[in-house]
């Protein structure tokens, strides 16, 4: 009897470890075919070339293998977005998080996930067919597809992710840091500037370099908006193309299995999740060395 | 002695929504004194504290009636800038709570913000002098405020509190968080300070209203039930419910 128990529990708990396991086999699998892919792409192609080429036309003959121009690419929509999701995320927070009334909380915030929630296809389709116009009327010099459509949609898609972060990085300032600030005598302003955005540095710091991942990988949109150009530009308003796009055309292309020119998506890729990944680890690393202790 | 007022508050009435927590308060609390605000817990000592600065205009529902007068003018019309009152009256709370920012940042802050133009030096020892925590840090200070003791700390947020050179400064509860002999030294320092300053503390502590006010004022559920001079309320209170809460009896 308490045998029969005892078996029941264990297998219970067999059950539960695997259903674990599952994550963290799917990422060693992942792991292990990038790196086995990268590894027969590098045989043929010398590291020195891929990173510091600046040429990448792998599937025209002669064939170059240089990412600096994807890079750069991604780098022009990073950067871009940026901008536009930085400064706007950061005052959207201070606002919720020091002024906003419950009610209008109530308002912005699940306006804030909708617009978190829109599918990025969408965004690459808004970006195509209202921004790039606007832009084209402003600069008419604008190519149709161009880096700075898309990294204006990106900066929107991420925002709500730095106003989010960025409101709970200021409302776990206590109460107390705040009343200390104002009891100095001073303003909402030099309490926000002196008090909340330093004692928040970190969970602030860290919404960014978590957005900006975001932006890294961000695939639809820059896919629809950006263009199929790799070029080693910092002209956003120039058709490019980023590493995520670049690997949609070829996943989806006729390019044969097996060759060269379909193991460069991995070599590719390899690079997209090292940068990432260290994004990722970077952005703990200043949340734990920075972290503000407050009982 | 000068028995100047300094702040008064006359007929005054505060709310949390409907529940008033002070009713029909009036007192006069004199400079260069040391003031005392005892009662049990809940009675509404630390709200009628926070009107002298204005520290309740973030709470929401808060309303006021009647009138808060500092050296004569009122100031709880909502025209009056807050800012400019919590520069000339300065607070300590209840727990001690630096700025994540070195010891000597911590200090400067609040004169720098109101442009301070001067030796900054000078003036962070001297502030760390009176509170009686330079030997304590002079070796570090620029070294972060959340290293120090709960005690030290607490003597960092007096320091800072005197670098704006209010006229008052309100205590509410300053020791309450600290062990006996940081308290010692808390209550050494107060004593020191009202040569220069006015101080209103609230104390949950009767021993320590004892101690270090010249008077005290005894509040129970949000009336003012008795208030003058320390050494008359702790030995002959006019009042029952005074001699009853200072003996112990309740509260």
């Amino acid at each position: 009897m308490f045998r029969q128990i005892n078996l029941k529990e264990k297998g219970i708990e067999i059950f539960l470890s695997l259903s674990a396991f599952v994550s963290i086999l799917t990422t060693m699998g992942i792991i292990t075919i990038l790196f086995a892919e990268s590894f027969q792409f590098f045989k043929n192609v010398s590291p020195v070339e891929f990173f510091f080429g600046t040429q990448w036309e792998p599937l025209l003959v002669p064939k170059s293998f240089g990412i600096l121009p994807l890079l750069s690419g991604t780098l022009i929509i990073v950067a871009g977005s940026a901008l536009i999701s930085i400064p706007f995320g950061v005052l959207t927070a201070i606002y919720l998080s020091q002024f906003a009334s419950e009610k209008t909380r109530n308002i912005i915030k699940p306006v804030l996930e909708i617009l978190a929630g829109i599918p990025t296809v969408v965004y690459g389709f808004f970006a195509l067919s209202f921004i790039t116009p606007i832009l084209r009327s402003i600069l008419p010099f604008t190519e149709v597809f161009n880096a700075a459509s898309a990294s204006i949609v990106v900066g929107i898609m991420i925002l709500p992710m730095v106003a989010s972060l960025c409101d709970d990085a200021l409302r776990s300032v206590p109460r107390s840091l705040k009343e200390g600030g104002y009891a100095l005598g001073s303003t909402d302003f030099e309490v926000i500037k002196g008090v909340l955005i330093p004692s928040s540095f970190s969970g602030i710091m860290a919404s960014f370099i978590l957005a900006l991942s975001r932006a890294f990988g961000e695939t639809m949109a820059v896919t629809i908006a950006a263009g199929a150009t790799p070029k080693l530009t910092i002209n956003p308003l120039e058709s490019i193309q980023t590493m995520t796009s670049y690997i949609v055309q070829v996943s989806l292309g006729d390019t044969p299995q097996g060759g060269i020119e379909y193991q460069t998506i991995f070599a590719v890729g390899i690079v997209l999740f090292g940068v990432t990944l260290l994004m990722n680890i970077f952005a703990n690393w200043v949340m734990n060395r920075y972290r503000e202790v407050y009982e | 002695m000068n028995n100047k007022i300094i702040i008064e508050a006359k007929n005054l009435t505060l709310r949390y929504g409907k529940h008033p927590a002070i009713r029909d308060c009036n007192i006069q609390i004199l400079k260069n004194k040391v003031t005392a605000i005892i009662g049990p817990s809940g009675c509404g000592k630390s709200t009628l504290l926070r009107t002298f600065n204005r520290m309740n205009d973030f709470i929401d529902n808060f309303n006021i009636e009647g009138e808060v007068l500092f050296e004569g003018k009122v100031i709880n019309h909502s025209d009056m800038d807050p800012v400019e009152i919590r520069k000339r009256i300065g607070m300590v709370f209840q727990k001690p709570n630096p700025f994540p920012k070195s010891i000597f940042d911590n200090i400067i802050w609040g004169p720098k913000i109101n442009g301070f133009i001067g030796n900054q030096q000078e003036l962070v020892e001297n502030c760390l002098i009176d509170a009686g925590l330079f030997d304590e840090v002079k070796d570090r200070l620029n070294s972060s405020a959340m290293e120090l003791s709960g005690g030290q700390q607490q003597r960092l947020c007096i320091a800072r509190a005197i670098a704006m050179k209010p006229e008052v400064i309100l205590m509410d509860e300053p020791a309450s968080a600290l062990d006996p002999k940081a308290t010692m030294k808390i209550e050494e320092l107060i004593k020191k300070l009202k040569k220069s300053y006015t101080i209103i503390i609230v104390t949950h502590n009767m021993q320590q209203a004892a101690r270090i006010s010249d008077n005290t004022a005894f509040l129970y559920e949000g009336e003012l039930i008795e208030y003058g001079k320390t050494n008359s309320i702790f030995t002959k209170p006019d009042k029952q419910q005074t001699e009853d809460y200072i003996t112990g009896r309740f509260g």
